[in-house]
């Protein structure tokens, strides 16, 4: 150790408050957040397959609060993270291969169409599971 | 230490450096995204027709070799991607070295125990026990 660690002055990014506000950087803080959520969705994913090996009693217990009205907005917020996460990580993968993409008009408009994918996909999936 | 009179100045530097593992830490995220590109899509069509049946359907799902084996692939690479993601996040704002330690430490065992998780549940469906 170097003394304290705290002590360390080199050069910080420019802090949030600097960022005049626009679509690209929404987009990557929702990246984040919704990559946070899905750590936790990933757990209640891993619960629903141990209730099913658990037998018919534990699977329809957990069946019970998943089909509750809390468990579907839970089931939208899972959906619409998981499709936004997708559709930008997919951004991601063409900024670092490719190399497209960089301009700030069309990384405006794929983040707009990353939210409206999440949104309608989310929905989609919402209605195809209720009228099913 | 607190006779900073004999400290180097190649000591007050080092450790301040890059880590050295950032481009390894970058493909490997890329590389699990990769393969959440496959899996993912075939994970959300296919879990939603089997949730839907109840029990039984769902039990017949995850009987099927070919969906146990995605199963297992997608939590693999899930686990893994989250790890690394969230490996990130830690090391983005939490500054405190025994906290950061500790939160490093404690993802990796919560990354790993999903996956068990899964894993167990899968098998165990599977093989019908």
């Amino acid at each position: 150790m170097s003394g304290s660690p705290k002590a360390d002055s080199r050069p910080l990014s420019p802090h949030l408050q600097v960022w005049r506000f626009h679509a690209t950087m929404l987009a990557s803080i929702t990246h984040r957040f919704t990559g946070m959520g899905l750590y936790g969705g990933t757990l209640l994913i891993a619960i629903w397959l141990v209730a099913l090996a658990g037998g018919p009693e534990m699977y329809a217990l957990v069946e019970s609060i998943a089909f509750s009205i809390p468990g579907q907005i839970l089931l939208f917020l899972w959906a619409f993270a998981v499709l936004f996460h997708f559709a930008n990580g997919i951004r991601h993968l063409i900024w670092d291969g490719p190399g497209l993409g960089f301009s700030p008009k069309v990384a405006s408009q794929v983040s707009i169409f990353n939210y409206a994918f999440a949104l309608v996909g989310a929905i989609a999936l919402m209605a195809a599971a209720i009228l099913s | 230490m607190s006779d900073s009179q004999y400290v180097t100045p190649t000591k007050i530097t080092r450790g301040l450096g890059a880590s050295k593992t950032g481009t390894s830490h970058h493909i490997r995220q890329r590389v699990s995204a990769l393969a959440l590109l496959v899996l993912v899509p075939w994970f959300l069509f296919s879990v939603m027709k089997a949730a839907l049946g109840g029990y039984a359907d769902a039990l017949a799902w995850v009987s099927a070799p070919l969906n146990a084996t995605l199963l297992i692939l997608t939590a693999g690479a899930a686990c893994y991607h989250m790890r690394l993601g969230m490996q990130a996040v830690i090391e983005d704002y939490i500054g405190k070295p025994a906290t950061r330690a500790a939160l490093l430490i404690l993802n990796t065992f919560f990354t790993a125990g999903i996956f068990a998780a899964v894993m167990m549940s899968v098998l165990s469906i599977w093989t019908g026990r």
